[in-house]
């Protein structure tokens, strides 16, 4: 591909980025936060094409490092990042005594 | 370079387009909290999408060895991030978030590496070169930063800002030999020597110098920053390697880790540069210490506490890093409870970088099922804290230190904070008369009005749950 549509698609997404999450609630600072998080562990695939390119041991080694990163930070991030946001799901508007009582969390923000 | 040879480059293409528009998809959905759940599931689609994408190349289990590599790297990477990821406590979230960040930045750094390794001696067109290099040094530096930032939230490392002579200049010149360095070996040079040295371990020793000398409020920021960081190198992987997935998904983090990160900054009337060119205090001018200005404090005790709690109107609970330290989240829930019981109205002050990770107290709260509508965010709350009758303050220290608006002189001067020192008392639960994590002396403990319980907040707060109750 173009190098210069390559950087022109980088621009792009980053407006894209800019657009999508201008306004985010305090609450959601944390889970925004790691969910993009593992997005970034997308750069488990230039290791992943990488691998049937290397020569040598010491290059196969980089790389199975690299794609254990990259799993890593794309499992973990995920998986935490439902977790956090289960528990926000769940919210109890009512005062103490039926907890588990309204799941559907109507009320939302606020 | 990478998919040339491939039978269906466009159905791969496609199938990345998908995962793409999924992610955008994804992150819109993290926007709101009813959206969110499915949000995160949309994007982790995506992903799954883009990986399988990525294993249909007709190359890519070429060699007999590759397979058995790419499947040992994907086993152990979960073996390794699912327990972790179930087992972590939401008290622990900031570490954890920074570990999967710098796995991230190294993941990228090492790509890159091997990507000069093969160029190494022969062409590297500079399309490839530049932008390689460049993630080299972004992913390294997001790499290493980020393993500091893990190490000081998990206490491995002191948690105060480690402040070297002349930081501000040799950052400086590590970002030279950084840039230099990708100059001269984009100018035709081969080194991989200078590859090694100038740029792997340059930009290593850079991220290492940029996070030692952050602490307290400041993590917050620097969370982000390195957030943006890896997903930015990722964008720039994805240049290196004509991979539009990688390009995309890279940007869309980079753009949300920038939004947090200015929105962390202004939370703290501190420019982005500031923060990176030095923590706060450290060998600055040494504030005033109580004891040598002859000011005393005021201890408590629980059943006082409770007894001020229990006849008070409102009560406002500020939280911060130390109720995360302490667990505390589950006891202060139940103070809640009881005092609403008694029939006070309890309401939770949140300031925007309380913890060390942006929205660290909302978490927390929201695992302990405090509803939402008791927590007021900063500029809410303030106008409030006038008719306040009790404020609480839980291991919260330099978001209500009043220097912060009183003394021009203070590193955390301008930054906006939690006028707890305007409600009629305030009680402050601490561990000890330690300053606080920016190491900076909080000149509300010796106001009249505030007395202080010391001792381990969850222990602290459960005391004065018991004392309410028995009242």
């Amino acid at each position: 591909m173009n190098t210069v549509i390559e950087v022109a698609i980088l621009v792009l997404a980053g407006f894209v980025g800019f657009e999508v999450i201008s306004k985010i609630p305090n609450t959601l600072h944390t889970p925004l936060m790691s969910g993009t998080n593992a997005i970034h562990g997308i750069v488990l695939l230039g290791a992943l094409l990488l691998m049937p390119l290397a020569s040598g041991a010491f290059e196969q080694f980089l790389l199975v490092i690299a794609i254990t990163f990259g799993t890593i930070n794309i499992v973990g991030g995920f998986l935490v990042t439902d977790r956090m946001l289960e528990m926000f799901k769940r919210k109890p508007e009512k005062p103490p005594g039926d907890r588990e009582a309204s799941p559907g969390a109507d009320e939302g923000k606020r | 370079m990478v998919a040339t040879a491939a039978i269906s480059p466009n159905i791969i293409n496609g199938l990345y387009i998908v995962a793409f528009s999924l992610f955008i998809l994804g992150l819109h959905g993290l926007t709101g909290p009813r959206t969110a759940v499915r949000g995160n599931k949309i994007a982790a689609t995506g992903m799954a999408i883009a990986v399988i994408a990525t294993l249909l190349h007709p190359h890519i289990f070429h060699g007999s060895a590759t397979p058995w590599l790419i499947g040992l790297g994907i086993v152990l990477g979960a073996a390794i991030g699912i327990p972790a990821a179930l087992r972590v406590r939401m008290t622990a979230m900031p570490q954890m978030v920074a570990l999967f960040n710098g796995v991230g930045g190294g993941a990228v750094a090492l790509i890159a590496w091997v990507e000069y390794r093969h160029h190494y001696g022969g062409a590297f067109p500079l399309k490839t070169e530049i932008p390689s290099l460049l993630a080299a040094i972004i992913g390294s530096i997001s790499f290493w930063g980020s393993n500091i930032a893990f190490a000081k939230l998990q206490e491995i490392l002191p948690g105060r800002p480690i402040k070297l002579p002349g930081q501000a200049v040799v950052n400086l010149g590590l970002l030279i030999i950084c840039l230099g360095s990708l100059i001269t070996l984009s100018a035709g040079e081969h080194s991989q020597g200078l590859f090694i040295l100038g740029i792997l371990l340059g930009a290593a020793v850079l991220g290492n110098m940029v996070v030692l000398p952050i602490g307290g409020a400041d993590m917050p920021v620097v969370i982000s920053l390195l957030n943006a960081f890896t997903g930015v190198s990722a964008a720039i992987t994805g240049v290196a390697l004509n991979n539009i997935a990688l390009i995309v998904a890279g940007m869309l983090v980079g753009a949300s880790g920038s939004i947090l990160t200015n929105l962390m900054a202004k939370a703290m009337n501190r420019s982005i540069p500031a923060i990176v060119a030095g923590g706060f205090g450290g060998a600055v001018a040494a504030p005033v210490r109580g004891d040598e200005a002859g000011l005393t404090v005021r201890s408590t005790s629980a059943q006082d506490v409770a007894i001020q709690l229990s006849y008070a109107g409102q009560v406002v609970i500020a939280p911060g890093y130390g109720m995360a330290v302490a667990q505390a989240q589950h006891a202060v829930r139940d103070l809640e409870r009881a005092l609403e019981g008694r029939g006070v109205e309890v309401k939770f002050a949140i300031h925007p970088v309380a913890g060390r990770m942006p929205g660290h107290m909302n978490v927390l709260l929201a695992e302990a099922d405090v509803p939402y509508d008791l927590l007021r965010e900063m500029d809410e709350i303030n106008p409030e804290f006038p008719h306040t009758d009790v404020t609480l303050v839980i291991g919260a220290n330099d978001v209500t230190n009043p220097a912060a608006k009183n003394e021009p002189g203070s590193p955390i001067y301008g930054m906006p904070i939690l006028e707890v020192d305007q409600s009629g008392a305030v009680i402050v639960l601490k561990r000890s008369m330690a300053s606080g994590f920016a190491g900076i002396d909080n000149p509300l403990f010796y106001e009249e009005k505030t007395s202080m319980l010391f001792g381990d907040a969850k222990q602290s707060v459960s005391d004065i749950t018991a004392e309410v109750e028995a009242l």
